[in-house]
């Protein structure tokens, strides 16, 4: 255990060396937020308040999204560990008495639960401080804020489990850029982070919730602004409980085919 | 407690000609090569030896080192190194040894080399106090004081090499493996790297396989010698063989020139293995 803690450590050490690109981040967050809040504001005047969430939802599953960004971006994914595979660099980590699913996986989390406590404390903060139009509100009540937590953190295991396969894959080609693209590029869209699932057709949405995207960051945040309530919710979290073990089971079984056939790159 | 037995690794290599005609061609028919980077290959070394393993570039000793390590699976052959299989049970079997890639770095880019030091200390699980004293010890016959708070990409080569060396000790491994230890490196860091493998040896009985392209090296650690090329062994002998080897092959050829490097060219372009 305690090697996997100083993987957190150091991770978050690593981002902690760099407070320029926190605070242009914060920048970048916020513009980009309030552009969407906007966005939506228009799209509710004009269809007159008849949407599939109202609207303060959305504020708030908005300033969420960009405040925890980086716990799901998938394309931001490590990428010293696409480096370290296709340059050979691999090798070292491969005479580590760990074993590379868990070594990768504490490694993941922890950069990102490092990089989102830096984040999104200012994120939220100005959040809370927005003209009352854009402003975020406070949980519905103490035990959503509760369960939002919990689904939090199980919404993130997903999102690097899944992370772990698309490593994992970049072992049986050359260029890790192809599966980036095309799974990361899915995920975004499929996750509700492009526009919160709920705004899909039904017909789609049936799909996308047989798939592990819809357990990813669109439970919590619905959780959290009151939007999805009741039993749905302990369904929701079994389904992430499903999801998190079966993408887990299958990375490692990728992980072991990929061993027995690894060649280092570059002499 | 080394026995490498008849191991054979071959690689795919997917190969075409130059220009986009075939750039284009090779989207639909790939040709692949095959090449066999180590071809039946065998040597036994001893608890406490220090090995110099030799060829041309491309001859194979990285890919030995990494089977050593455990790191590639080998096609065929046996290789068991203190009752253990390398690439069985790796996990269990690294703890035993330590590697340093020349070309390649196991320190974390951003953060002081202290702080990659302490993440190796947890990987390997080394208790503080025996941890101190061996970074007591490495810091001293390294000169790392200076340099243990710097970021590593701040390092100057040689600084960065010693500390590469210092991280694959930590953890007070048996072996080590030297892939090209000392590339890139001038004199001086040279002469500190190997007086330091030297003392390490004597000290702690650490067996010791280096590969290099630094004759010097070789002359200044070694006393054996592995020469291989094309993936094949070609010797198994002291410095003092290779030479009269080299001599015996280079017996017609007048005024030839006693540097060891020299030597070395000759003996390869006799063997034909460039």
């Amino acid at each position: 255990m305690r090697k996997y803690y100083g993987f957190f450590k150091l991770r978050f050490a690593t981002g902690l060396q760099y407070r320029m690109a926190s605070v242009t981040a914060l920048t970048t967050q916020l513009i980009w937020g309030l552009m969407e809040c906007l966005a939506y504001k228009a799209i509710a005047e004009a269809s007159g308040g008849n949407l599939p969430m109202n609207y303060s939802s959305i504020v708030t599953y908005i300033w969420l999204k960009e405040a925890f960004l980086v716990l799901f971006n998938t394309w931001a994914a490590d990428n010293d560990l696409f480096a370290m595979i296709a340059n050979g660099n691999i090798a070292y980590e491969l005479c580590r008495p760990v074993s590379i699913y868990s070594m990768w996986f504490s490694r993941t989390t922890g950069a990102r639960i490092a990089e989102v406590i830096m984040r999104c404390i200012p994120v939220l903060l100005c959040a809370f401080l927005m003209p009352k139009a854009y402003r975020m509100t406070l949980p519905v009540n103490s035990s959503s804020f509760l369960l939002f937590l919990l689904t939090l953190f199980l919404a993130l295991g997903i999102t690097v489990t899944f992370c772990m396969i698309v490593y994992m894959l970049c072992f049986f080609t050359i260029s890790p850029q192809g599966w980036r693209m095309v799974l990361t590029g899915a995920v975004e869209f499929l996750s509700g982070n492009i526009i919160p699932l709920p705004f899909f057709p039904k017909k789609y949405l049936f799909l996308v919730e047989l798939s592990p995207f819809a357990y990813m960051q669109n439970v919590p945040f619905r959780i959290y602004s009151g939007d999805l309530a009741g039993r749905e919710i302990y369904q929701c979290i079994l389904k992430q409980i499903f999801w998190l073990v079966t993408l887990m089971l299958l990375g490692i079984a990728v992980w072991k085919r990929a061993e027995k056939r690894i060649i280092i790159q570059g002499g | 407690m080394i026995e490498f037995n008849d191991i054979c690794k071959s690689y795919r290599v997917a190969r075409r000609d130059s220009g986009f005609g075939n750039a284009v061609r090779s989207l639909f028919k790939r040709e692949y090569n095959t090449i066999n980077a180590i071809n039946h290959i065998s040597f036994s070394i001893s608890d406490g030896e220090m090995v110099g393993y030799i060829g041309p570039n491309g001859a194979g000793k990285s890919t030995t080192i990494k089977i050593l390590s455990g790191i590639l699976t080998p096609d065929s052959g046996t290789c068991v190194v203190n009752g253990q299989v390398p690439w069985k049970d790796r996990k269990e079997y690294v703890r035993q040894i330590g590697v340093v890639f020349g070309q390649r770095s196991q320190l974390w880019w951003d953060i002081p080399v202290m702080d990659s030091f302490e993440l190796l200390q947890a990987i390997y699980s080394i208790p503080a106090p025996r941890y101190r004293n061996k970074l007591d010890e490495l810091t001293q016959l390294l000169h790392l004081e200076e340099i243990l708070k710097t970021p590593t990409r701040q390092l100057s080569l040689g600084q960065r090499m010693r500390c590469e060396i210092a991280a694959s000790l930590l953890h007070e491994p048996k072996l080590l493996f030297l892939d090209e230890p000392t590339i890139g490196l001038d004199a001086v860091s040279k002469i500190a790297v190997r007086d330091f493998i030297k003392k390490m040896n004597e000290e702690h009985k650490t067996t010791v396989i280096l590969t290099t392209h630094d004759m010097q090296d070789i002359e200044a650690i070694t006393r054996r010698v592995i020469l291989i090329g094309r993936g094949q062994k070609l010797m198994d002998g002291t410095l003092e063989d290779l030479r009269l080897e080299a001599e015996s092959l280079e017996s017609e050829n007048e005024g030839s020139e006693s540097d060891i490097d020299h030597i070395i060219a000759s003996l390869y372009a006799k063997l034909n293995i460039m």
